[in-house]
């Protein structure tokens, strides 16, 4: 297997009152050649978290990142800001959710993506808006020499996040972080741009990394999925094998939670209690164990530990295998 | 029998421009849309972005004028007359807003922000409004002393169900909810959802759903219309718009919305690029001179798709 990118025990921490917590917590994972993984969780489960960090875009003053980010022998995590420079956008690069927040309003498009080659690349000049053309045309933009001269505001939801992908692909990186890049945007449109995403996939042999919170999107375009819950990866599974049979409670109610067409009933599941917030996370034992209160102490690990239960399955906690929902009237399915 | 009726509304602004800052132009946000609201039936209104239906709703509830059209309320014309603060119209009829925390006053307590309808329309000794705030309070699932917090304390989901208190403490009959959970996490939207049926089973409630979510829609709503530029390609019953759809904007939407089994994946992309390309090809068709939308036609009983009548057998 081509790993691309290994992630060991990271831990992300943010420093408040002089204490650091830490909100993704021992995460390993690993990207390989030609896939796309998407890390799914609800908001403030860390999964946003852990892409910043392979980017190394914190405030180093106030975050504290231990464990390893290894990518081709070099640890991310132990670099200066210089050394990741080099590596920011030519071999790794990010897509952002919110595309006109992360463009510059104040350039023309065309230029925002040719800076990206000025500074990795030794283009002649010529060469280089030869290359934002090319690039505006991959990405699937009708009329490029128009385009590459207009300011973001004068673009479209879907148009603008088609220039933050050509940004994203502009030195064709090896890996790409895609931070829920079709949120913002109308289903048509989403399913253009992950279209689009999974052609320059297909193509180039990347690595993407897609976080998302829409187990739809990752339906759609997933090779493998990790689901994470209070900074920690609880399962991490193939796609199909994800999907069919999940096997974390955290996983399987949250496929209950989401509306659908053919379902018998017409209560949706809910998750009792919330996520707890950073500083009331509990440290040790297993996180989820407070939102299913309904399964005994005893089925819990002391000290949670991933397993492997089919060959690429992983599930943290014993306590799957005692779980089952528990209906208003007080009956149980599994 | 409907208890209100929309009938042909109208809301343009207009562009500003020119030497004097004349009128250059005007945006047809809502162009001639027609509703009828029945009792404990929820309605649903889905479209892309900046096609008007968040305009519907505010000008169903009085937050924008009205260009043209009449709004008929219980047998009573009540197209722009909202001033009236006291009127049965402004009780009746109420909104849950998208943006939770943006929609509570942050310097109001939770029981300042639940009173508000109370004193506007209902008039209730203190005691008896105390009373109706536990209530209220009980009803969205909160405990007693969540009155003396301020909105901040609480989380996106609790946020979302103090508006949800606020628009039901008048007993209202029509409920406006403009993208009421596509900010929240999936299971805090569930918890959402499962609370809003619970009441309009309870209280006979109507909703208009407002969204841009397709599965959450078909999970709220019997009917359902789809809007595009200001105007309704088509509209009917759940079964209508996704077993049988017939605009082909509404089959290019449909084909869109992704699904949860990663199972034939590659065949619903396949099909996803055949109906983008035949919409494509065949957009024109489906929209008049203007590339406005065509008036509705009736399918069936309870289905309408707009076509020109020459092309009613023809899809």
């Amino acid at each position: 297997m081509d790993v691309l990118l290994e992630i060991k025990e990271l831990h992300t921490g943010f420093r408040m009152n002089d204490t650091f917590y830490n909100a993704v917590d021992g995460v390993s994972l690993s990207l390989r050649k030609n896939e796309i993984l998407a890390i799914v969780g609800e908001s403030g489960c860390g999964k946003s978290t852990l892409a910043t960090s392979i980017m190394g875009l914190f405030d180093q003053r106030t975050t504290r990142i231990q464990g390893e980010i290894l990518y081709q022998q070099k640890n991310l995590a132990a670099l200066t800001e210089e050394q990741l420079n080099e590596v920011r956008g030519l071999e790794i690069s990010m897509i952002f959710q919110d595309p006109l927040s992360a463009l510059n309003p104040l350039m023309r498009v065309g230029d925002q993506i040719e800076e990206g080659l000025i500074y990795h690349t030794d283009l002649s000049k010529e060469e280089r808006k030869q290359r934002v053309l090319t690039l505006l045309q991959q990405v699937g933009i009708q009329d490029p020499k128009h385009v590459a001269r207009q300011f973001p505001h004068q673009l479209s939801g879907g148009m603008r996040q088609r220039i933050m992908i050509a940004i994203a692909i502009c030195c064709k990186p090896k890996i790409i972080i895609a931070d829920e890049p079709t949120t913002a945007l109308d289903v048509t449109i989403q399913a253009q741009i992950l279209d689009l995403l999974v052609e320059l996939q297909k193509e180039t042999g990347a690595g993407i990394i897609l976080i998302t919170h829409d187990l739809g999107v990752v339906a759609e375009v997933a090779d493998r999925v990790v689901v994470m819950y209070a900074g920690e990866i609880v399962e991490e599974a193939p796609i199909k094998e994800l999907f069919l049979h999940p096997q974390h409670p955290y996983t399987r109610s949250l496929f209950h939670s989401i509306p659908q067409m053919n379902k018998k009933s017409d209560r949706l599941n809910v998750i009792e209690g919330i996520v707890p917030s950073l500083i009331h996370l509990p440290r040790s034992g297993c996180r989820f164990a407070d939102r299913i209160p309904w399964i005994p102490q005893e089925a819990h690990e002391e000290n949670p530990q991933l397993h492997e239960i089919s060959p690429g399955h992983f599930v943290r906690c014993t306590c799957w295998k005692s779980f089952y929902f528990n209906t208003r009237k007080g009956e149980r399915y599994v | 029998m409907s208890f209100m009726q929309i009938h042909n509304l109208k809301v343009h602004y207009p562009v500003r421009g020119g030497i004097l800052n004349s009128v250059v132009d005007y945006i047809y946000a809502v162009d001639g849309i027609s509703m009828e609201f029945e009792k404990g039936k929820a309605y649903g209104l889905v479209g892309e972005s900046g096609c008007g239906k968040s305009t519907t709703g505010k000008v169903i509830i009085g937050l924008e004028k009205i260009t043209a059209g009449r709004i008929c309320y219980e047998g009573v014309d009540v197209t722009n007359s909202n001033n009236h603060r006291k009127s049965a119209f402004n009780r009746d009829i109420q909104m849950i807003f998208q943006d939770a925390h943006s929609s509570l006053n942050p310097r109001k307590r939770v029981q300042d922000i639940i009173a508000e309808p109370i004193r506007n329309f209902l008039k209730l000794t203190p005691k008896e409004e105390k009373r109706k705030i536990h209530e209220l309070l009980e009803i969205v699932g909160m405990p007693e002393d969540a009155k003396y917090k301020y909105p901040h304390e609480f989380s996106g989901g609790q946020k979302q169900r103090i508006g949800i208190a606020r628009a039901i403490a008048t007993n209202p009959k029509l409920i406006i909810a403009d993208e009421p959970v596509s900010a929240l996490d999936l299971s805090v939207q569930a918890q959402v959802l499962n609370f809003m049926k619970e009441i309009q089973r309870e209280y006979g409630l109507s909703y208009l759903f407002i969204s841009h979510d397709l599965g959450v829609v078909q999970h709220m709503c019997e009917h359902i219309s789809i809007m595009y530029k200001g105007r309704f390609v088509e509209t009917g019953s759940k079964y209508d718009i996704y077993k049988n759809p017939q605009h082909i904007y509404t089959k290019r939407l449909l084909s869109a919305i992704p699904n949860t089994s990663p199972i034939g994946r590659d065949e619903r992309k396949k099909e996803r690029i055949l109906v983008e390309k035949h919409y494509q090809e065949n957009v024109r068709k489906y929209f008049d001179r203007q590339a406005r939308v065509f008036d509705l036609v009736p399918v069936s009983k309870t289905h309408f798709v707009a076509a020109t009548s020459s092309m009613k057998g023809g899809f």
